[in-house]
Formats: C-alpha cells, sequence, structure tokens
C-alpha cells in the first residue's frame, strides 16, 4: 500500500529515480522530507556529498510540506547527541529542551524510537496524505501512538502489580521494572498494543523496554533499574507517595500464584 | 466531621491510651466503653472486635506520625535539616502524646499476633513507611545520603528512635528525652550521608 500511494524521490542508500543534486536544484515541491539521524549545523560535524547538511536542510525544507523525523536521534538527538550536546541535536528539540536544529517549525513531526516502529511511520504519512487529523504532543509526536505506555498491554502488569520480579532475561514470568531495567511504565509509545511485526515486544521475549522514544534515550546501564535507597522511580505521573504506597503494601504479600513457573512441566 | 466521625476518633483516642498504659489483653471493651461513658451495646455498634478497633489504631496511629512525616519531606530543606526536624517532632509527640507511639512499640510489634489478619506487612503501617521512603529516595537522589538498601537505613532511623522513646518510657534516660534530640539527629545524619571519598 505505501508504494502504490507513495513516491520515494531520493534516498541515499536505495536506487531511487532522482540525486540529491536532482532535488536541491529543482523548484517541484514534495510532500514529505524524512530525516534519519541526529543533525547539526556545523560543517564539520554533518556534511554530505560536498554540501554541508544545514545548507542541505534550509533547502530541502523549505520544499517540504511537512518533514518527518524518524527516529529519537532526529527527534531529539539521541546518542549522538551525548557526544556533543551544544552542536548536535534534534530537528526542533536537544533532549527534552525546545531548540534543535530549528527552534520553531510547524512542519515537524516527531516519530521517535530507536528504531521507531515502521507501523507508526507509515500511519502517520497515510493520515498526512489523506488530510486526517494528526493530534502531536507536546514533542510533536503523534498522540494516537505515543499517549500510550509501553507498559499498557505489557503481560507482565500482573507481576508489576504484586511486585514480583523476573529471576533472568527470557524468562515469562515477572516483572523487569525492579531490577532490569524496564522502563515501560514510563515510555510512551504502544509497543506492547499494535507489537512488532504484529507478533511480539521486548517484554514479551523477557526483555526490558530501554525507553527508546523518550527524549533521555539512551540513558546508561540500559540493564539496570536505576534506585535510590533501593526504591525505583515512579511510573509517569504517578506521584511517589502513591506509588511506594501501594508498591509497600502489594509487596507485604506473597502470591504463591505469582512465584511459580507459568507453565511448569513438572506439576 | 459528623457526629460519629467525631466520636469515633474520641474512641480511638482514648483505646489508645489504654491499650498502650495496660496492654491490649489487659484492656476490655468493656474497660473502654466505661470511659467513655457508653454502654459497651453501643461501643460494638463502632467497632465489632477488639481485633478490628487495634488494627484500626494502628493505621490511625500510622497516620498520625506519617503526616508529622509528611510535613517535614513538604519543606524545602536539605536532609540533615530534614534529620533534626523528624527526630525533634518524633520526641516532642513521644512526650506530649506518648500513645502514638507506645502503641506501636508496646502493642503493635509485640502483639504480632493480633494483626495477622487485616494488617499483613505494610498494609496498616503504609502511610508511615511511605513517608519515611519518601524522605530516603528524597536524600539520595540530591546526593546527600549514601545510597544502600532502604531496610537497613530505616531500621538504623526508626530503630533508634524507637530504641530511645523506649528508654524513656522506662524511665532509664538520666536527662529529659528532648535535650537528646540534636545528639540524636547528628548520630542519624552521621551514620546516613554520603562519605567523601577520602
Amino acid at each position: 500500500m505505501f508504494s502504490k500511494v507513495f513516491k520515494i524521490l531520493h534516498h541515499p542508500q536505495i536506487n531511487t529515480p532522482y540525486s540529491l543534486e536532482d532535488i536541491l536544484k529543482t523548484d517541484a515541491k514534495v510532500d514529505f522530507l524524512v530525516i534519519e539521524g541526529a543533525l547539526s549545523r556545523s560543517e564539520k560535524i554533518l556534511s554530505r556529498f560536498g554540501y554541508s547538511f544545514k545548507d542541505i536542510l534550509d533547502i530541502l525544507s523549505k520544499k517540504a510540506k511537512y518533514i518527518i523525523c524518524a527516529g529519537s536521534c532526529a527527534s531529539f538527538g539521541g546518542i549522538f547527541r551525548l557526544q556533543n550536546e551544544a552542536k548536535i541535536f534534534g530537528a526542533l528539540f536537544s533532549g527534552k529542551e525546545k531548540g534543535g536544529f530549528w527552534f520553531n517549525n510547524s512542519k515537524v513531526i516527531n516519530i521517535s524510537g530507536c528504531p521507531m516502529h515502521p507501523r507508526w511511520f507509515v500511519e502517520t504519512l497515510l493520515k498526512l496524505h489523506y488530510g486526517d487529523k494528526l493530534s502531536l504532543d507536546e514533542y510533536r509526536r503523534p498522540k494516537e501512538v505515543y499517549s500510550y505506555l509501553v507498559h499498557h498491554g505489557c503481560l507482565r502488569n500482573e507481576y508489576f502489580e504484586w511486585k514480583v520480579d523476573c529471576k533472568d532475561y527470557g524468562e515469562k514470568e515477572g516483572c523487569l521494572f525492579y531490577e532490569h531495567g524496564c522502563q515501560g511504565p514510563m515510555t510512551h509509545a504502544n509497543c506492547n498494543k499494535i507489537l512488532w511485526n504484529s507478533v511480539s515486544s521486548k517484554t514479551r521475549v523477557g526483555s526490558a523496554c530501554f525507553g527508546c522514544t523518550e527524549f533521555d534515550f539512551p540513558r546508561l546501564a540500559l540493564y539496570e533499574t536505576k534506585k535510590h535507597m533501593s526504591l525505583p522511580s515512579a511510573p509517569y505521573g504517578i506521584s511517589k507517595r502513591a506509588y511506594y504506597s501501594l508498591a509497600g503494601v502489594a509487596k507485604g504479600f506473597k502470591i504463591e500464584r505469582l512465584e511459580k513457573r507459568l507453565i511448569d512441566e513438572n506439576n | 466531621m459528623d457526629k460519629k466521625t467525631k466520636k469515633t476518633e474520641l474512641i480511638l483516642e482514648t483505646s489508645l491510651l489504654l491499650f498502650s498504659q495496660k496492654g491490649f489483653y489487659a484492656t476490655t471493651m468493656p474497660d473502654i466503653a466505661k470511659k467513655m461513658n457508653m454502654s459497651v451495646g453501643n461501643f460494638y455498634n463502632y467497632f465489632s472486635s477488639k481485633e478490628s478497633l487495634a488494627q484500626e489504631l494502628i493505621r490511625y496511629s500510622s497516620d498520625k506520625v506519617g503526616a508529622m512525616i509528611r510535613s517535614v519531606n513538604e519543606e524545602d530543606c536539605d536532609s540533615k535539616e530534614k534529620i533534626e526536624k523528624i527526630v525533634s517532632l518524633y520526641f516532642k509527640l513521644a512526650v506530649e502524646k506518648p500513645q502514638y507511639l507506645d502503641y506501636f512499640l508496646r502493642v503493635y510489634l509485640a502483639n504480632k499476633e493480633i494483626f495477622k489478619d487485616g494488617c499483613e506487612g505494610m498494609v496498616c503501617v503504609a502511610s508511615f513507611v511511605t513517608e519515611m521512603m519518601i524522605f530516603f529516595e528524597d536524600g539520595v537522589r540530591k546526593g546527600e545520603l549514601r545510597d544502600q538498601n532502604f531496610f537497613s537505613a530505616f531500621g538504623l532511623f526508626m530503630g533508634y528512635l524507637g530504641g530511645f522513646v523506649f528508654l524513656n518510657g522506662e524511665n532509664i534516660l538520666d536527662n529529659n528525652l528532648e535535650s537528646f534530640s540534636k545528639d540524636v539527629a547528628f548520630n542519624i545524619y552521621q551514620a546516613l550521608k554520603v562519605h567523601e571519598a577520602s
């Protein structure tokens, strides 16, 4: 469906009908400029095919109806930003702060993720193409995707409720939030609703959510839960008082069913 | 506050005094009703059993102490100052309203069989323990307190305070409880603070 609706005019790595120079020189308008990777105004840091990226973006951004930042680097700066936060950023944001390559640009739509889910990208482009309303969050991400948390739809939610830890990666049982660095309860994305390849997700196969759609991705020690005095951060939008109170009470109960394997061949 | 809520609170306050002074088993429901000038029958309209009253009392005491610590948590000051304030308020409470702490130390901790169904784990003391969690988490996050297991820090802090209140209750201390406040707070802070690398 995508290839029937959209025509890719230029891509630096796949066979497309026009070169970058063709696109830069033409007066024709395009519907979408898709940016991948972090941005910089410095010619030394970022140039392509003999052009500074700043010049490329200045020209192409004027031709495009929408600018789609595909992934967390283009949205927030991502891992590249950690090398030089003053000079490397996303299109509109440097981490969580407003002001990246542009301070304001109403054409920009961020589809953060590392990688972004292909469905987020295709659905967003289709909506825009067909003129459907696209609501955006404070980081200019489609609310349809980013108003959810990865926690929503996680099959481990019962373990989260009763504070039962996952013993090891890859196991079906237990919650990965307490020891294994899972960021699902504070990461905006619908990974556990639409799934990857419509089949699975990190938490479903027993790996922690890394919070790859958030402005602070990547954090250090992705497989560790950052704690203060052995207390983890509270889930997004939940006060510490509410969370610790509930968590402390739940942890006081030992639920035998949840301590057992889901499928135990010996019993 | 409606009439029934007022009366319930009065029952709780009266029971706290009796339980903490005479002990749980030596205090009967008729004793409390008599002290309240209530008929025993009417008293049972408020609490159907001594166990349910006992469990409500630990929630009530925990809420009181929790609210006290919350007021400190919400202040804009560093962990050292917060420790001083918590210790000072705790000792003040032990002097002015000893029943809140005595009930915890002499009834709740000493008679766990009464609380095993309904007050499992943190259920009845959540409001107090949660405030201590917030205090410790905040102190570590700000780089003021050393990161460690919550319970090792909690035990040090509350065990120390509880021990002092117990000694005071036994009239063993050679001076009034509040006079120890500064030294006790200093010791707690020294034990919990971040130690600079030598």
